[in-house]
């Protein structure tokens, strides 16, 4: 369900974690127009070190079409050392290792591809550190 | 604001309808509420249904549906909010009757799942297409983190999770319309496929089918055509953070809670008043959180006492008398109109076997997403 567009207007958050910093303190990956906590409107861009911790994780038996051959796989939800709250795949890892709390480093990865002949998606991956 | 009733219900099986296509299985509910309401014609027309475009290739909906019960002509819409869409048509219907615009208005909701051949895919626009789903989390997934978090905080058991499914397929048993009216066990729970640990097959609502609809009408005209009616004597609805990692708290659904908060301040009720509630358990833990968001426990006690039977018969309020999403089935779309539905037949009485003795106060909590969004209704016995 994407296609190249909507794949490329994400590059700047996907590839390089390019996050919004409020002026309240909120810190957002997608790009916001508006702080959904404060109403702030003024931001500056920051990147994000990559470093963070588990909050939750669930390790995926039945998955959409697009990631069928990837079962069983772990997602989570991490929270950056900024404050970012993210959902990622945790790749490379060994399911007894995972648990609330742990550390995640994001890394440059592969999620997927469109068909047969239609693009390669990467982005953000998260994996124990 | 005038009073508004409902009048009349109806509702297809919950299944796998391999035989009725959408517009059979919506015109099947919509004409059996007519006729149930005894209304020929209506004023206008809500059509809830969460994805019929991705399921079945058909948008324009509410006009197919208009077409297809004989009511060309009429002022028609279909509303969408996920797997909240059923509960907003009949928000919708009451604000349209309740405004004096439209006298007899028809709520309904429909989902044709089983047509569908990457259902997970289609559920998961429900959640934050670009930034959840793009990173391979299922719906299940979701609802997973939720539990794992929630376990971890109040130290709820998995055998304690099991038990929401086990008490919604005790009540489906004696509910001729459910997909899966048997019995289940803890045991049959935990030994279920897993889908997203900690959540197996048995936690998950199933892959449905199915139609609801219901007619709504100014109460003091309710009379003219039946003497089997209820109030709506609340209706409260809330949006919450689109993707789950933006919960503050991932033990929490805010939607829920203001959208019963809502509900309350305006029928001027409270939890203790409430006999019954049919609550949106599309996952064993949401059963669990949202009883604990409408009031009826504390923070991190309702996995207990479900466990303990105090939302069964006899007990503090008894949740899910029809079997609820999982074991009657959550056809999506549909599902908010069904558990006004069931409130209906409580509160007039008609429940058969599964009736609540003395019900004079029902609620209905009705979900979309991850808690993206969140409608309940209060209704009262007249």
């Amino acid at each position: 369900m994407a296609n190249s567009p909507r794949y490329t207007r994400e590059i700047p958050q996907r590839f390089r974690l390019e996050a919004q910093k409020f002026e309240c303190g909120y810190v957002s990956l997608p790009r916001r127009y508006i702080c959904p906590i404060s109403g702030s409107c003024e931001s500056e861009k920051i990147k994000l070190s990559g470093f963070g911790k588990i909050l939750s994780f669930t390790i995926i038996n039945i998955a959409s079409d697009a990631f069928k051959y990837e079962t069983p796989y772990a997602v989570g939800i991490i929270e950056t050392d900024e404050g970012a709250r993210l959902t990622a795949y945790i790749a490379d890892c060994k399911f007894e290792d995972l648990k609330i709390g742990a550390r995640v480093e994001l890394v440059f990865r592969k999620l997927g591809e469109e068909g047969a002949s239609g693009i390669i998606n990467y982005g953000y991956k998260a994996v124990l550190v | 604001m005038r009073d508004v009733a409902i009048i009349g219900v109806g509702m297809t099986k919950f299944g796998e309808l391999w035989e009725q296509s959408i517009r059979d299985m919506f015109a099947e509910a919509a004409l059996k509420a007519m006729k149930n309401a005894g209304v020929s014609k209506l004023d206008s027309l809500y059509v809830g249904s969460m994805s019929s475009g991705l399921y079945v290739g058909q948008e324009h909906l509410a006009s197919v549906m208009a077409d297809y019960i004989g009511q060309i002509g009429v002022p028609a819409a279909r509303v969408e909010s996920a797997c909240a869409s059923g509960g907003l048509a009949v928000k919708s219907a009451f604000i349209e009757v309740a405004s004096g615009m439209s006298d007899i208005v028809l709520a309904g909701g429909v989902e044709k799942m089983w047509d569908a051949d990457d259902g997970t895919a289609i559920l998961a626009t429900a959640s934050d297409q670009e930034f959840e789903a793009y990173n391979g989390v299922t719906f299940p997934g979701l609802y997973a983190m939720m539990a794992r978090a929630y376990m971890d905080r109040y130290g709820l058991t998995r055998e304690e999770l099991a038990s929401a499914p086990v008490q919604n397929h005790l009540h489906a048993i004696n509910n001729p319309n459910a997909q899966y009216p048997m019995k289940l066990t803890i045991e049959g729970v935990l030994k279920s496929a897993p889908v997203a640990d900690p959540l197996r097959l048995m936690d998950c609502s199933p892959i449905t089918d199915g139609a609801a609809c219901v007619i709504l009408c100014p109460l003091d005209m309710a009379k003219q055509f039946t003497d089997k009616y209820i109030k709506i004597k609340g209706v409260g609805a809330a949006t919450g953070p689109i993707a789950l990692h933006d919960h503050k708290d991932l033990t929490r659904l805010d939607a829920v809670h203001l959208a019963a908060q809502r509900a309350y301040k305006m029928a001027g009720v409270n939890p203790a008043d409430i006999s019954f509630v049919e609550v949106h358990d599309c996952f064993s833990i949401a059963q669990i959180i949202v009883a604990e968001e409408l009031g009826f426990f504390e923070y991190g006690k309702a996995g207990k006492a479900i466990a303990n039977g105090e939302t069964t018969y006899g007990g503090k309020v008894v949740i899910n008398t029809s079997g609820g999403l999982k074991a009657k089935g959550h056809p999506v779309g549909a599902t908010g109109v069904a558990q006004v539905i069931e409130a209906y037949e409580q509160l007039t009485g008609q429940a058969g076997k599964r009736q609540v003795a003395n019900a004079r106060l029902g609620m209905t909590q009705n979900m979309g997403g991850s808690g993206g969004s969140s409608i309940v209704h209060i209704l009262e016995a007249v």
